[in-house]
């Protein structure tokens, strides 16, 4: 069915789709809509859940990551502060392997105070182990949810789904609202391994020492350091996963495709852009336009799945090419871009390495203008060409009221 | 959904004694029951328990005379603080030490 809503509504719809049964959050801008749209679904009898009203984010996902161990499917969406004051039990959840969702409505991070987007808020959390992936449209918030379900039950692994605030969450668009029977066709019902029951009650994530020690049958328990292990290599076999994951809901719901990085007009480009969520979207106007003004051959590569980071994906797209652009919405404090610097690593080992410039662009909300990603892009173009004037430090992008230094040297 | 292919590797277990390591050296105070006071001990009929059930490390025994193992008990004086009856002090471990 198509309708035309709003990207947190299509959140919550997914949501309800995906028939989770306990939902817990607190609403923070702009997640607010989603997590009411919820609350007013299961209390309208839309949706069999329960709603659990809780005192913060930190309790909001204490309540999911209870339910998961408890062996019922469980969501809660945040968005910045939201974010960084559940952060202990982010990280929690992905060491204990819990198939939680969470949608990421992303906004910048205080202080200052903003409630405006960037992706500052969910980047910050890229290390924790949680799968986080970048969505740009409507129909991508409402099919990739679903598909995060699926994908976090697979691999025991929490999925974090992330989206631009008000680009996306507060926009209408229109989007196809797939149906019931077929979601039930492709999420079977939640199934947890370790999930805990009165019949076999288990002690989950007691502590761990350095070494390997006996558990109290005698045998060896697994340590710390091994299951970190664990984890970080079973979330890169994840990718495979997400591929035929997506593959499958290709088949039910006949759209999908590239789930792990899109590229837009690569085939002959020299240039690309890489950049995450709307920004991406954006981008393919702007090069359509470069191409045709300029005839400069460019194409843009959306990363989709951020972590775990598609090394080879970007590898494959890349190398050879003359330059790459990174445009992104976040950085590391003190250092560049986290995009930037995660796909440099990448293409390290390549023996054609492209030069590759960063933007840092439309931090709290500053307007993103096509004219700009314009004029920047064949700057960047240019300058790649000539291999002249490129620097390592990150340039940033409309400064208003201070002169960017350290990128101009 | 060949789940069983992952997360094969956490620290999740069969709960019981001596679950986290040898617990009993973490103890500054010891639970010591006072049997005159406690319930399925004076009555000689199975009831209460409620220390069995609250002790965090499943470490007493479900007896008409409750037993502690004090090898894995460590200290958190949890029982102490849920028996209905009073029944349990915590006591120092100095107080046990030999001179
Ligand atoms: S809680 Fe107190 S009264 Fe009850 S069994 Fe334990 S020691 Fe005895
Ligand atoms: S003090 Fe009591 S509750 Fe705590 S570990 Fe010892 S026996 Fe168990």
């Amino acid at each position: 069915m198509n309708v035309i809503d709003s990207g947190n509504v299509a959140a919550a719809t997914a949501v309800k789709l995906a028939k989770a049964d306990v939902i817990a959050a607190y609403p923070i801008t702009p997640q607010t809509p989603l997590t009411e749209k919820l609350s007013q679904m299961i209390d309208e009898g839309e949706m069999d859940a329960e709603y659990v009203a809780v005192e913060s984010e930190h309790s909001a996902l204490a309540v999911c990551i209870g339910a998961a161990s408890a062996g019922v499917r469980a969501f809660t969406a945040t968005s910045a502060n939201g974010l960084l004051y559940m952060s202990e039990q982010v990280h929690w959840a992905a060491g204990a392997r819990l198939p939680l969702v969470m949608c990421v409505v992303n906004r910048g991070v205080g202080a200052p105070w903003t409630v405006w987007n960037d992706h500052q808020d969910s980047i910050s959390q890229r290390d924790a182990g949680w799968i986080q992936i970048y969505v740009k449209d409507h129909q991508e918030i409402m099919d990739t949810t679903i598909k995060a379900f699926r994908l976090a039950e697979e691999v025991s692994i929490p999925v974090m789904v992330c989206y631009d605030g008000y680009y996306l969450s507060h926009t209408y668009m229109p989007y196809d609202v797939p149906e019931q029977e077929k979601v039930d066709q492709f999420l079977p019902p939640y199934h947890y391994k370790h999930t805990l029951t009165p019949e076999a009650p288990e002690n989950l994530n007691s502590v761990t020492m350095p070494d390997t020690r006996k558990d109290i049958r005698g045998d060896a328990a697994p340590c710390y350091m091994d299951i970190r292990y664990n984890l970080h290599d079973e979330m890169i076999q994840s990718i495979e996963k997400f591929e035929a994951i997506d593959s499958a809901f290709q088949e039910i719901f006949e759209r999908g495709g590239n789930p792990v990085v899109t590229p837009y007009r690569m085939d002959d480009a020299e240039h690309v852009v890489v950049a995450m969520g709307t920004l991406a979207n954006q981008f393919k106007v702007v090069i359509d336009r470069i191409r045709e003004e300029s005839g400069i051959k460019v194409g843009v590569l959306a990363i989709n799945l951020y972590r775990p980071f598609p090394i080879d994906y970007i590898i494959k797209a890349l190398e050879g090419r003359k330059g790459v652009v990174v445009y992104e919405k976040a950085l590391s404090y003190g250092n560049q871009g986290a995009l930037f610097g995660d796909v440099k690593s990448a293409l390290y080992p390549c023996e054609k390495r492209p030069v590759i410039q960063n933007h840092i662009i439309g931090l709290g909300g500053r307007e993103i203008k096509t004219d700009t990603l314009y004029e920047t892009l064949i700057a960047s173009c240019r300058k790649a060409d000539e291999n002249s004037g490129i620097t390592d430090t990150p340039n940033w992008v409309g400064l208003q009221t201070v002169e960017p230094t350290a990128a101009e040297r | 959904m060949g789940q069983d292919l992952f997360a094969i590797m956490t620290s999740n277990a069969e709960g019981g004694e001596g679950d986290a390591g040898n617990t009993g050296s973490w103890r500054v105070e010891r639970p010591v029951i006072n049997m005159a006071l406690c319930t399925p001990a004076k009555k000689q009929k199975a009831s209460c328990h409620l220390c069995w059930l609250y002790c965090p490390d499943g470490v007493i025994s479900k007896d008409l005379e409750p037993e502690i193992i004090m090898e894995y008990c460590k200290g958190c004086g949890i029982c102490a603080e849920e028996c209905p009856t009073n029944a349990i002090e915590m006591v120092a471990e100095s107080e046990f030490v030999e001179e």
